[in-house]
């Protein structure tokens, strides 16, 4: 296993709930709807939290690089957190045309962020960091 | 936002080659050689896609490959005019029969592709862990100048008089600049933007890395076979890229069949479309490869030259273009620090129905296309509607920077937003 591997894992989770949303969304089925987003919410903080506590510091004292992609990728998880709390308001709101257009946002803003994670960032981690020791650390906060 | 001034500047060079089909009529398409046939393909190549990829690129890289393309907005201010005037001119010069203005246009594109892939070839060097999406672009882009050298060859030759030998140093043109330069550039950015956009699983990376050799293998096989006049290695050479295209057609087709974003969008239509042609410029290179008596077929010849150009490359540029720009505008407006509420959403951005209205019309002048080389009175319809199509995605394109730039100004009116965005973040 690597931290590319697991991560990795994760976001597909993550997507396969953001998808699930959009579907009971537009069926108005809103406390499916509800009950996934929440969960939604759970893994997501865990994901993001995970790399701004461990995953982003550890590569900056690696690398010696501290204004580059972990600046973006942190900027991005703001956007992220944002589009979360606008999903909980329509959600509440039962404005589900706003809200179907909000997760496509969500979804949309998640893969372009993935993508650079995924072939550059986790690599890159794989490759500075003592994995052996991230992993477990990494599993448990996902857990 | 660096590369919006080849974006928006694109579709006119398709506008432009729309419009030289309805005033050339049935002559363009009397042989695959006449001069405004080449004028309306060069259009196309150099103006519409080389546009676009080359902004594309400034935008693509930073995002795979995590390294900023250095003077970028230099890029954007001196190059992008640069290859926009020598591919009008390069048109001038096949309109007009002018082989001095092929020579001057070539002489443009030496200096400002030379200028470009310098840039991004540099760009690409630090070593980083998406190693094979460096290799693609690098091979891609060195591919452009390997083509953009046949070109000056030619250039010159038509300047010299000297028109003996001429084909094979256009055969060879042809094939680094379809094969190396555009096809391996559109398949190389599809094994990430497929996935991404329509959630797709990823593309095998045994396909990757094959595709990414046997690529190679037979674009050297095939320059062998031209320099040594070899014709078996061509012939190989050849085979191996239809065989690879058609593969990557297939599998992309399966992938997309197994997407797990069930939406059928503009995007995924354009590709599609252009994978379906793609498939079927396979097949049909193959059968000329069997029966060589089919190229000297102006019908057969001219479309092929569409299938690739109108149906598989405009095709997936367009689809791509209208994922690029909505989400270029919608992170800018949050890059000013706006409040979500107040920001309209990516899909806000650009309506689905007005992509899907332009990709009507892309496929109906498409469809005319193909059928003016049967039938010679649809060949200025078909000119007509392939401009009009390209109005319609300007029109699209401008409509998202107009909807930005309206929001933009709202939020500078009503909430104290970062003024210190810079255009080339």
């Amino acid at each position: 296993m690597t931290i590319t591997r697991l991560l990795i894992a994760h976001h597909k989770k993550c997507d396969d709930m953001m998808l699930a949303t959009k579907e009971l969304a537009a069926q108005l089925d809103w406390t499916k709807v509800d009950m996934i987003l929440r969960e939604l919410f759970t893994e997501l903080e865990k994901h993001l939290n995970v790399e701004e506590d461990v995953i982003f510091p550890a590569y900056e004292k690696a690398s010696g690089i501290r204004s580059g992609p972990t600046q973006v990728m942190r900027q991005e998880h703001r956007q992220m957190r944002d589009l979360l709390q606008a999903l909980q308001q329509a959600l509440a709101g039962r404005e589900s045309e706003i809200f179907i257009k909000m997760i496509d946002t969500l979804i949309g803003l998640m893969q372009q962020h993935n993508m650079k994670e995924e072939h550059v960032l986790y690599p890159s981690c794989d490759r500075l960091l003592v994995v052996e020791t991230f992993l477990p650390v990494i599993q448990n906060r996902l857990s | 936002m660096v590369p919006l001034r080849f974006f928006l500047t694109a579709p006119w060079f398709g506008v432009l080659a729309g419009l030289l089909l309805v005033w050339s009529g049935e002559d363009a398409f009397s042989s695959r050689w006449s001069l405004p046939l080449l004028a309306i393909t060069h259009l196309l190549t150099t103006g519409f896609m080389l546009q676009v990829i080359c902004g594309a690129l400034l935008q693509f890289i930073p995002v795979v490959i995590g390294s900023k393309v250095p003077y970028s907005p230099w890029l954007s201010i001196f190059i992008q005019p640069l290859l926009a005037l020598s591919a009008l001119v390069l048109t001038g010069g096949f309109a007009a029969g002018s082989p001095r203005l092929l020579v001057i246009a070539a002489s443009g594109f030496v200096l400002g592709i030379g200028i470009f892939a310098g840039v991004v070839i540099l760009a690409l060097w630090p070593r980083c862990q998406a190693r094979l999406i460096q290799w693609v672009v690098r091979c891609s882009l060195i591919s452009l100048v390997v083509t953009i050298m046949f070109g000056t060859m030619l250039a010159a030759s038509l300047f010299r008089g000297t028109h003996a030998a001429l084909n094979p140093l256009i055969s060879i043109h042809l094939i680094w600049g379809l094969a190396g330069w555009a096809l391996l550039l559109l398949v190389g950015v599809s094994w990430y933007v497929i996935p991404m956009f329509q959630l797709t699983p990823a593309y095998p990376v045994w396909f990757k890395q094959g595709f990414l050799g046997i690529s190679l293998v037979a674009l050297g096989c095939v320059s062998f076979g031209w320099a040594a006049h070899a014709t078996a290695w061509t012939a190989g050479g050849e085979s191996a890229l239809l065989i690879i295209a058609a593969l990557h057609a297939l599998l992309t087709l399966w992938l997309q069949a197994r997407r797990r974003r069930k939406i059928n969008d503009s995007t995924l239509l354009f590709f599609r479309f252009a994978m379906v042609c793609l498939l079927t410029f396979a097949l049909a290179g193959i059968l000329a490869m069997r029966f060589p008596a089919l190229m000297d077929r102006p019908d057969f010849a001219i479309g092929m030259g569409m299938l690739a150009l109108v149906g598989v490359f405009t095709s997936v540029i367009i689809g791509m273009l209208y994922k690029i720009l909505p989400f270029l505008g919608w992170l800018h407006l949050r890059l000013l620090n706006a409040p979500i509420s107040e920001v309209p959403n990516m899909k806000g951005m650009l309506a689905e129905t007005a992509m899907r209205r332009q990709l009507h019309l892309h496929l109906i002048a498409f469809a005319l296309l193909f059928a003016g080389l049967w039938l010679p009175w649809l060949v200025r319809p078909a000119g007509l509607m392939l401009a009009i199509s390209y109005t319609l995605l300007s029109w699209n394109l401008v409509s998202v920077m107009r909807y930005y730039k309206a929001f933009r100004n709202r939020l500078k009116e009503t909430i104290p937003i970062r003024t210190d965005i810079k255009h080339g973040e």
